[in-house]
């Protein structure tokens, strides 16, 4: 067998392309034959709808992409860290059923973890789900639940053993939304916007074969999902646009992207909109002021020493070097970023800030950001988490004494709501 | 622009660590720090003769080692992280930038390679009474006089200044204002009209002197009248420079923290295990490494004279400055009372990060600057 190099790979797909892109196909005919060839997902395994090819040549592969405007399979929401999950722990039956409409687009998934009570602390979660007859019954409520009003799947993690202890008790579970006894309802934020969703769960049903991995291991497969999403947070949360044309699957891919990026309209706003300030400054007539000047500059400081932290991480990354502490960093300084940058908005629009809606300063995106950036030190892990995690990591502090572990879950305080 | 290090200065920074760590221990910080010069005789030969680093950025036709910023960094970080004493700020990082920006080939034939040598101190005299950091300061004038010049004038916080043999003094034609007018010179310590005084320093490792110039012939650095954009080049290379010291420092106060809150135990446990001190470890963390990346980012542009030089370093210089004090600040707070006592070290980088916060501008100085020079 020849040796595969960034040319061979190069050619290959090129001739893909060459012989197969067709921009008046539909979407979903298109990525049928991207799911069948593998080039949709390279790095997937042979069999599985990828080509087994290392990570380096994703790259090329997109290049080549790019270079003839051809679009790629679905990515938007969880859809990719439930499939990584279902490669990693999930069965055939799974990958079969599963693998190729996540990747059409043809059906949409969300998250079933968080709760009420279980945020920071997940492993404590209380929905219960018990084998009652030929099939698990599920009784309880999620919360943060993305897109799961319009989605045909959920991955749902659920207590099945009680008198396990605690992180042992948790199975991991795929979940048809469609049925009576799941109920979506979305969970309006401070900021106006309904962007994710409660779910309850009464008496809703799973058959037996729905179960990823085996019994109590759901919070190692949880993980894996988590991981997932912690290393593609950046590319998840950027704002997707579409490549736009007129043949018929640019139309398709525009009508896609505008549905499924709705809930995340506000998400460059809760980082901040640093790239605001000077425009702001000097369009309210505050950059004369020598204190509001200060507290610009503080923000510019601290904004780009994070920019080139991330930069520093991820020039690493390349280098094949062991990470250093820059790497773990990057959330706890955005949130920094994010306050300040608020704050600083508040200095530049004074009493404006009183004001939202398309007729309030910087047609209401001002309250927005007000409205937003709490949300960055919350979401994906709170700063108080992040700490943690950088404290026992990376300076190799002893973890806080905990009452939670090493005994049955029946006997540990449970986590309250409020 | 790079935003990691070349396998080569990781190795250049290994040998400097090492160094560092045999030869600028906390015992020599505090011996050195009660002496007059604040130097050791026989370090200074070996960081010249052994390291090649008291010329590092020093281009090799003028007998240094033909590195740039990069590597100057590197060198003033670890010196930062070990508190070294010595005229390494003072000679190769002020004064011969300062020829090297202003000097005609002559001068840097005359002065840098004996500066590269280890052989000539020297030193820069721009700041007065005012403690100011702006060209747009110098008082000092220059008369001239049969083809040369006079100097009068008083300048102050000057690093280093009993130990110099050489200073680069900053002054002004008279009646010039503004930018205008500015010239550096090269006066010799023992000129006539010069009177130095030691003076004494809130950090005593970084020792200080007042000059007062009286007609005090001296002979032009370069040309006449346009010495302010060197001036400035040089006020901004130095700045880079203490970011790099700075960040060093701050990491070794860290470092100091997190060891001690892992050794000692109250309520029946490591003070280190709870929350309230590891929160605070991990963010003084976060601002040491963003201080860095912001240190890096400005010695990789001066490296490169990249057009955002100057706001680039002012970042870096107010970064380092408040990440280096507020990381003392907070190591002497996890230290408890002894983190107050003499016995303990932790003073001794407080009051590098004191006169450092200070030494080139404040942040606020240097934020300022940030602001008015934003593209």
């Amino acid at each position: 067998m020849s040796e595969i190099t960034e040319a061979t790979v190069r050619a290959e797909v090129r001739a893909w392309l060459e012989a197969n892109w067709d921009p008046n196909l539909s979407l979903l005919e298109w990525r049928n034959l991207l799911a069948d060839s593998g080039w949709g997902m390279p790095m997937w395994p042979l069999g599985w709808h990828g080509r087994g090819l290392a990570v380096g040549f994703g790259p090329v592969v997109e290049e080549e992409f790019k270079r003839v405007r051809a679009l790629g399979v679905a990515k938007s929401g969880v859809r990719m860290l439930v499939a990584a999950t279902l490669l990693d722990h999930g069965s055939d039956d799974h990958k079969r059923k599963y693998l190729r409409r996540i990747l059409t687009g043809e059906d949409t998934w969300c998250q079933l973890f968080s709760e009420p009570g279980s945020g920071s602390d997940l492993a404590g979660l209380v929905t219960r789900a018990e084998f009652v007859g030929n099939q698990w019954v599920v009784n309880g409520q999620k919360v943060w639940s993305t897109s799961a009003h319009k989605a045909d799947w959920g991955v749902l993690l659920a207590r099945t053993d009680w008198d396990e202890a605690k992180h042992a008790g948790l199975s991991y579970f795929v979940i048809d939304m469609s049925q009576a006894g799941v109920e979506a309802r979305p969970l309006q934020q401070m900021n106006g916007y309904a962007s994710f969703n409660e779910v309850f769960l009464t008496d809703a049903t799973i058959p037996p074969d729905m179960m990823v991995g085996e019994r109590g291991t759901g919070w190692a497969i949880a993980t894996t999902t988590l991981m997932h999403e912690r290393r593609n947070a950046d590319s998840l949360r950027s704002w997707t646009t579409a490549v736009g044309g007129e043949e018929r699957i640019y139309q398709e891919e525009s009508a896609e992207i505008a549905t499924v990026m709705a809930p995340y309209q506000w998400y460059p706003q809760r980082a901040g909109r640093v790239d605001m300030i000077m425009d702001r400054a000097r369009e309210t007539g505050r950059l004369e002021d020598p204190v509001v000047r200060q507290e610009i500059a503080k923000l510019l400081v601290m904004s780009k020493s994070a920019e080139w932290t991330a930069r520093r991480a991820r020039e690493a990354q390349q280098l094949g070097r062991p990470q250093g502490p820059e790497g773990s960093l990057g959330k706890l300084a955005s949130s920094h970023v994010a306050r300040a940058a608020a704050q600083v908005h508040t200095l530049l629009t004074e009493t404006g800030a009183m004001l939202a809606g398309p007729d309030a300063p910087a047609d209401g995106l001002i309250a927005e950001i007000l409205l937003s950036v709490p949300a960055t030190s919350i979401a994906g892990g709170t700063d108080e988490i992040q700490r943690n995690i950088i404290s026992e990591r990376v300076l190799k502090m002893p973890k806080e004494h905990r009452v939670d572990v090493g005994r049955p879950f029946n006997e540990v305080r449970k986590n309250t709501v409020g | 622009m790079a935003f990691s290090f070349s396998d080569e200065q990781e190795a250049f920074r290994g040998i400097v660590k090492r160094f560092m760590d045999e030869r600028a221990a906390s015992t020599e910080v505090r011996r050195l720090m009660a002496s007059d010069l604040g130097y050791d005789a026989n370090v200074w030969r070996q960081l010249s003769q052994e390291l090649g680093v008291t010329g590092i950025q020093i281009p090799e036709e003028y007998g240094g080692q033909g590195f740039g910023f990069v590597e100057l960094g590197i060198v003033l970080e670890e010196m930062g992280r070990a508190l070294y004493c010595g005229p390494y700020f003072s000679t190769t990082v002020l004064a011969a930038n300062a020829i090297m920006n202003a000097g005609s080939r002559g001068d840097k034939e005359q002065y840098l390679p004996a500066i590269a040598a280890g052989e000539l101190f020297a030193s820069l005299a721009f700041c007065e009474p005012s403690g100011r950091w702006d060209v747009e300061s110098v008082t000092t004038t220059a008369a001239p006089a049969d083809g040369a010049f006079k100097l009068s004038g008083q300048k102050r916080f000057v690093l280093d200044g009993m130990l110099a043999q050489q200073f680069v003094v900053a002054a002004r034609a008279p009646g010039s204002h503004g930018k205008d007018g500015i010239s550096l010179f090269m006066v010799a310590a023992d000129a006539r009209g010069l009177e130095r005084r030691a003076v004494r320093a809130l950090d005593p490792t970084r020792k200080l002197a007042e000059l007062d110039l009286h007609d005090v012939v001296a002979t032009p650095l370069g040309e006449i009248g346009a010495g302010a954009q060197a001036l400035e080049d040089t006020l901004m290379q130095a700045a880079v420079a203490l970011a790099s010291e700075s960040v060093g420092g701050a990491q070794a106060m860290l470092n100091a923290a997190v060891d001690y809150t892992l050794m000692r135990v109250q309520f029946g446990r490591l003070v280190g295990s709870f929350q309230a001190i590891k929160h605070q470890c991990a963010e003084l963390l976060l601002d040491v490494e963003l201080a860095k990346s912001a240190a890096y980012q400005a010695a990789n542009a001066a490296s490169d004279a990249d057009a955002d030089q100057r706001v680039v370093a002012s970042i870096a210089k107010a970064a380092s400055s408040d990440s280096f004090m507020g990381a003392a600040i907070r190591c002497i707070q996890l230290h408890g009372g002894i983190g107050f006592t003499w016995e303990q070290d932790t003073h001794l980088w407080f009051k590098r990060a004191k006169s450092s916060e200070v030494f080139l501008g404040t942040p606020t100085y240097h934020r300022e600057i940030v602001v008015a020079n934003w593209a």
